[in-house]
């Protein structure tokens, strides 16, 4: 398989007018594969966003990076110079659908509108007709209604809203689709057509590779073959989608897997309890394991060191892990 | 399973704390009249949990709006206590209906004024009550309230609403629902702009307080295994209709309805295969 995107030791913060940084991303490493759909998880605030900012390329002041690189299919992207990204990254190599996308279409232009700008920006030789052309026949392929394109934004559903732009976003064929909360504000109906969709496009190989940002956990375990954890920061846990949902090892992912509320036969039984307390201010974040303060395991190390111990096989950032394999 | 429609009509409204009688609410009128709650009838009783489950434009906002006294229907009647809502309005006022029903929203980040201190907001509470307790029980009462719903009363009152997170935002609107001493709750999406790990944390909350205050609650959600979690009886909404009704647990393990059905299996689960 081959690495489409490698971030190393990634820290992006956010500068704010008093000069403080608010360490969004603080030291994330992470790989994605061609063909591989990455989920990232978390609470809000813990930065999953601030993550996909980067590696959607969009990254905007007052965000900024600190340190650590991303590299895209081999080269740095953080080196890239804003044009030259613009040109020939965006949109044709990674493209994203950002949180809200659904609602931020312009409510005076007509669907169509939109493929062409996304089209003609990139493709300026190519006529606006030709631009509508290729729109329908990509809506016709993946089983869309082609006169959506006539349509204006408050004719659509959410469901089929969400859908547009997502195959909009994809017109180029790029090979890294980043997705942000594409179905929080949807109904379960219509939450699940827009996955289907998703699923297509890689199916079809328009797509290579989805990173798909949400705070369900229920949702990836339908879709992504590796799950990232993120908690305030940083990297909890990752790993394969199976491994973290029906054997999670870190206290932060086991609270999260045990916080969800599924319509099914049993659960009125035992009490739900979550994760009591909130994330730490990230401007001042403890030295220690950031999830420390709420860990219903921590132990006296995890106030003083950020867990440096990776679990052999799995990443699982933890202390309790390296005194449970020390006992051994 | 009885289908509430076919108690309609004048249906004796013994021990309901809230019934809705045919209740109706059209928008617009003529060529573009949109029938957004069709004829309801249920009956809620005192210390009941019930959830009203729905997707968006099933009506279940519309209902709950209905049911608070804010939007008048169009057709039918809301009953609390055997009262005719809108009889009972003229007699005590909606501040006066308020006192009794209370609400808690979806956006707890909208709720709050955000030039006030905690300490006001839930003061502000009593602007209900035509007699004010003294002011030495007032400030009691609130921070009775506040420790209730697990919070630290000391440090929330100099609080402003920007220093709070929206679980604790939520909470505090729990609580000054609570300052009222309502017997009925209706709970729009309480906790639906809430992360996953703290939405355990104030249903258990709203549970407590069933138990420990006897108050009868009515979520209105879109998610129905927060609704499974929380209410005895469930009442799945389609098209402005109640289509299902019934204990939470029969709904769950055997729904009838071809609507509840697909709601059902639209929803991803850990364990169950989500067939796309």
């Amino acid at each position: 398989m081959t690495t489409l995107l490698e971030v190393k030791n990634l820290k992006a913060y956010y500068q704010t007018p008093a000069g403080d940084d608010v360490r969004a991303v603080d030291g994330v490493s992470l790989g994605l594969s061609e063909g591989e759909v990455l989920g990232i998880a978390g609470e809000s605030g813990c930065g999953k966003t601030t993550l996909a900012q980067v590696l959607a390329l969009t990254v905007r002041k007052p965000l900024y990076i600190k340190e650590g690189t991303v590299w895209l299919e081999g080269q740095d992207a953080l080196a890239l110079d804003q044009e030259t990204m613009r040109r020939d990254i965006l949109g044709k190599t990674i493209s994203t659908v950002p949180q809200g996308a659904m609602n931020s279409l312009n409510p005076t232009l007509r669907v169509r509108n939109l493929a062409i700008d996304v089209i003609r920006d990139h493709y300026p030789q190519i006529t606006r007709a030709e631009a509508v052309e290729r729109a329908r026949e990509r809506l016709e392929l993946l089983g869309l209604p082609s006169r959506v394109l006539d349509s204006y934004p408050h004719q659509l559903s959410g469901g089929m809203k969400q859908r547009v732009i997502t195959v909009i976003s994809t017109l180029l064929n790029p090979k890294l689709l980043i997705v942000d909360e594409p179905t929080s504000a949807l109904d379960v109906s219509s939450q699940k057509v827009v996955i289907k969709l998703l699923l297509e496009l890689l199916e079809k190989e328009i797509i290579r590779s989805i990173v798909f940002i949400t705070h369900e956990l229920p949702l990836l375990r339908h879709v992504a073959d590796r799950i990232a954890i993120m908690y305030a920061g940083k990297l909890a846990e990752l790993g394969r989608m199976e491994e973290l949902i029906f054997s999670p090892k870190h206290p932060y992912t086991q609270g999260l897997v045990g916080s969800i509320l599924s319509p099914e036969p049993g659960l009125r039984e035992h009490k739900v309890v979550g994760i009591p307390g909130r994330p730490p201010d990230m401007k001042r974040p403890p030295p220690g394991c950031r999830f420390g303060e709420r860990c219903p395991e921590r132990l006296a190390i995890c106030a003083q060191e950020p867990p440096a111990f990776e679990l052999q096989g799995r990443e699982v950032w933890c202390w309790l892990l390296q005194e449970q394999v020390m006992a051994r | 399973m009885v289908l509430a429609t076919a108690r309609a009509g004048n249906g004796s409204l013994d021990g309901a704390i809230l019934a809705a009688r045919d209740l109706t609410r059209v928008f617009g009128a003529g060529r573009h009249a949109n029938v957004a709650v069709d004829r309801l009838n249920f009956d809620i009783k005192a210390g009941e949990t019930v959830a009203l489950i729905g997707e968006s434009g099933s009506g279940k906002t519309t209902t709950g709006r209905m049911l608070l006294g804010l939007m008048p229907p169009t057709g039918g009647t809301v009953y609390y206590r055997g009262a005719d809502l809108a009889d009972f309005r003229k007699r005590h006022g909606l501040k006066g209906y308020w006192r009794h029903v209370q609400a808690v929203f979806q956006d707890p980040f909208a709720s709050f004024n955000n030039f006030y201190s905690v300490k006001r907001c839930m003061m502000n509470a009593y602007k209900l009550f035509p007699q004010k307790p003294p002011p030495a029980e007032r400030l009691a009462r609130v921070r009775e309230a506040i420790a209730m719903v697990g919070l630290d009363v000391d440090d929330m009152l100099s609080k402003y609403p920007h220093q709070l997170s929206g679980g604790q935002r939520q909470r505090l609107m729990i609580a000054r629902a609570l300052v009222i001493q309502p017997s009925v709750l209706i709970a729009d999406e309480p906790t639906s702009m809430i992360d996953a790990s703290s939405r355990a944390a104030i249903l258990n909350i709203l549970l407590e307080l069933r138990q420990r205050l006897g108050i009868t609650i009515i979520f209105i959600t879109h998610d129905i295994g927060m609704a499974y979690y929380t209410s005895d009886r469930l009442f799945i909404m389609h098209q402005g209709k109640i289509v299902e009704e019934g204990p939470a647990d029969e709904i769950i393990r055997r729904p009838q309805h071809a609507y509840t059905k697909r709601l059902l299996a639209d929803v991803p689960t850990l364990q169950r295969e989500w067939i796309l």
